[in-house]
């Protein structure tokens, strides 16, 4: 492995990349201390899942994709995924790491909103980015994977909103791979200051195929200040030759708020880690997440919340469908530290399995270092009954149709219940195609 | 000639190797009502989940056709689109599906792509036919027989039936678990069906039923065959004088399948 890094990625190479973006000192000292980490740190470790013969590491890094000179441009793969008749846009669109597309409403700019891409943001807050980048969500050492991200990272946006300041309509990132083989290393940072709300969607989306191998590295970081609002909601849908590592982190302080609605609709072999850090009295953490797996896909998926502040409430819920030969491990833990008195955690995990071959696990797990606290957990992993695709076929319906509509029916209490919108619209129509 | 025929002959069926239907013959045409009586554990559910293709049931001899077609070669849905239909004893759950979404995909399955019903014409449909079943409105946007009283799924069974229209069906003990309101309702709208292009299998174990929805023919099962066949008078005697007779009469003397003859 370490061979495989330094290929062409060394020393010199990192600091050219950086210097050639014009980064603050900060960042390009950051980027060679990961470096050096990058090569002795060991591989996460993913519960019940081998990753040693993933790639994670062979690719082609700098690659800049061209502008958009209309939304109209765009293949309509990716028009899904935008509400074109809006008169003002708040989105963003990355196409092979460079800025295709960008615009906010001018009344979020006059109140102080950022949501600009990550390098702009480093040049013109470099002292705002500089605080919140890798340092209390996620940290550069804690294995190879985000050091080597921390080197590395080529695209991503970053999100402020100011004190007492609520955003009504949502910010959309879209982060579009067209060059089937480019490695993606995106960083997302979401900042709500005291008393704002924001809802903030985002898409990652290729349409590569097994053959057209490609790596993607991405980390998110979400900070709720006191009594802030942070809801983010995701469709992943990579393609299949696409190996994913993916780790969204959320900070809460005292009576923030911070709920997660994704889409983990990958194509290819996917980690995908979402914890969060309820830090402040009183704070909340609510994770959703919905997931179908396809072909020989393997994928293992962790939610994670983590409970240190007192009276502070974490919801895990977890649907999952495996069709055809995909793999899927489900982990949903809940960690109340000890002094965390009078918090809640709840998680339930659901996997529906298809075929014979579809393997799922579900892992509900309770970490409890307090007395008194309430928790609860719900597993459930079962194959599709033979006697609900009878009762519907008997009415007509073809055997696939009959599954398609046992599968809507398995996701819906958790699609239903996504608190934004937009991504319930945008998954439903994801589903639909990986369904068919 | 006007409706289908079903021809049930000699039809032998196994679960997990163990024969249960045992030579069963039956023709029922359009416009004709049949009741199937019989003590418990005789044969009838299996009778009726095999014509319609349940997975678990192997048929070991004997044909089925449906105006001359052969039903055993048709998968469960081809079988529903050449005018099949079954009420089942046990109708299954279906969570996250809500009753009308399943309703308009079964409606749609049997027509041609491009000529789909339209919303308003479902909507229209469904609505006066859950008025006439005397159903609460809000069962067409709940989940398909989640948490359905026993009595809640026999009557939606009923508005499917009325819904899709088949050529033949077979109702599985469709008044069990029905209080005496409910069991007009349904009688109602089964008897709304007939006409010429309708053939009824009713499966029941009570005369009542029956009072409500005059059978053409009455047939008797035991061990797994029809035993005895005759007009609504059959009924009515076995309502009186219950199932001794006929096992006397035939020298039966335990009924169920486990029995040979
Ligand atoms: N899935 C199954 N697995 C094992 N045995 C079965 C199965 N289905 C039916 N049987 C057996 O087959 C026999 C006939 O059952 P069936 O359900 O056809 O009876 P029935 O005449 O409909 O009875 P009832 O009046 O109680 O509904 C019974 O002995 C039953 O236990
Ligand atoms: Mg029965």
């Amino acid at each position: 492995m370490t061979v495989e890094i330094s290929l062409g990625y060394d020393k010199e190479y990192v600091t050219k990349f950086s210097e050639g973006l014009n980064e603050p000192e900060w960042m390009k000292t950051l980027r060679l201390d990961a470096l050096q980490q990058a090569e002795r740190l060991p591989m996460p470790k993913p519960d019940k899942t081998k990753i040693d013969r993933w790639n994670f590491t062979k690719f082609t890094h700098d690659l800049r994709g061209e502008e958009l000179s209309s939304l109209a441009d765009l293949p309509n793969q990716i028009k899904d995924f935008v509400d074109q008749n809006k008169e003002e846009q708040n989105l963003f669109i990355q196409r092979d790491q460079r800025v295709a597309f960008a615009s906010l409403s001018q009344s979020l700019k006059d109140k102080g909103v950022i949501f600009t891409d990550m390098n702009t943001a480093m040049r013109e807050h470099s002292d705002l980015v500089e605080k919140y980048y890798m340092k209390d969500g996620i940290q550069v050492d804690e294995h190879r994977l985000t050091a080597l991200h921390a080197a590395l990272m080529n695209g991503g946006v970053f999100v402020y909103v100011p004190e007492n300041v609520q955003v009504e309509e949502p910010l959309q990132a879209i982060f579009w791979q067209e060059d089937p083989e480019a490695a993606l290393f995106n960083h997302v940072i979401v900042v709500a200051d005291k008393n704002s709300s924001v809802t903030y969607v985002e898409n990652y989306l290729s349409q590569n195929n097994e053959e057209e191998e490609a790596v993607t590295n991405i980390l998110t970081e979400v900070f709720a200040h006191d009594n802030a609002k942070v809801s983010f909601g995701a469709v992943d849908n990579l393609g299949a030759g696409t190996t994913t590592y993916v780790n969204r982190r959320g900070v809460a302080d005292r009576d923030a708020k911070i709920e997660w609605a994704l889409g983990q609709m990958n194509d290819g072999y996917t980690i995908s880690e979402n914890y969060t850090y309820l830090m402040g009295e009183n704070s909340l953490g609510d994770a959703k997440t919905v997931s179908v797996g396809r072909g020989s896909q393997k994928q293992n998926f962790t939610a994670r919340i983590v409970h240190y502040g007192k009276a502070s409430e974490g919801y895990i819920l977890q649907h999952g469908v495996m069709k055809e030969k995909a793999t899927a491990i489900f982990n949903g833990i809940g960690k109340i530290e000890h002094g965390a008195s009078k918090s809640n955690a709840e998680q339930e995990s659901r996997v529906l399995m298809l075929s014979k071959d579809a393997r799922g696990d579900a892992n509900p797990i309770l970490l409890i270092d307090e007395d008194d606290v309430t928790a609860g957990h719900a597993a459930s992993v079962g194959r599709v009954d033979p006697m609900q695709l009878f009762y519907l076929m008997s009415r007509g319906i073809t055997q696939k149709e009959a599954e398609r509509l046992v599968i809507h029916g398995f996701l819906a209490p958790v699609v239903k219940q996504l608190p934004i919108k937009a991504v319930k619209e945008q998954l439903t129509q994801v589903i639909e195609r990986k369904v068919n | 000639m006007a409706g289908s025929t079903l021809e049930i002959k000699n039809l032998h069926v196994a679960i997990e190797g163990e024969e249960i239907l045992r030579g069963v013959n039956l023709t029922i045409k359009g416009g004709e009502f049949h009741a199937v009586m019989g003590p418990n554990g005789t044969g009838k559910s299996t009778l009726a989940s095999a014509v319609m293709g349940h997975p678990k049931y192997e048929i070991t001899e004997g044909e089925v056709y449906i105006d001359g077609k052969d039903v055993l070669e048709m998968e469960v849905d081809e079988r529903a689109q050449a005018g099949l239909f079954l009420a089942m004893q046990y109708p299954s759950e279906i969570s996250g599906v809500t009753n009308s979404d399943f309703l308009r995909s079964s409606i749609n399955a049997r027509r041609e792509e491009g000529d789909e019903i339209s919303l308003m014409k479902f909507i229209k449909e469904m609505d006066g036919t859950m008025d006439l079943l005397e159903m609460d409105k809000n069962m067409a946007q709940r989940y398909l027989n989640e948490g359905f009283s026993g009595g809640e799924k026999k009557r939606n069974e009923i508005l499917q039936l009325m819904m899709l229209k088949p050529a033949i069906a077979i109702l599985d003990e469709i008044d069990s678990g029905l209080d005496i309101d409910a069991l007009k309702v349904v009688s109602k709208g089964i008897n709304q069906m007939r006409d010429e292009n309708f053939g009824c299998l009713i499966i029941t174990h009570y005369q009542r039923l029956l009072n409500y929805i005059a059978p053409d023919k009455v047939h008797v099962m035991m061990q797994g065959r029809i035993v005895k066949s005759g007009g609504p008078e059959l009924a009515q005697r076995l309502e009186e004088e219950g199932y001794d007779w006929i096992k006397q009469e035939l020298g039966i003397e335990d009924e169920t399948v486990g029995q040979k003859a």
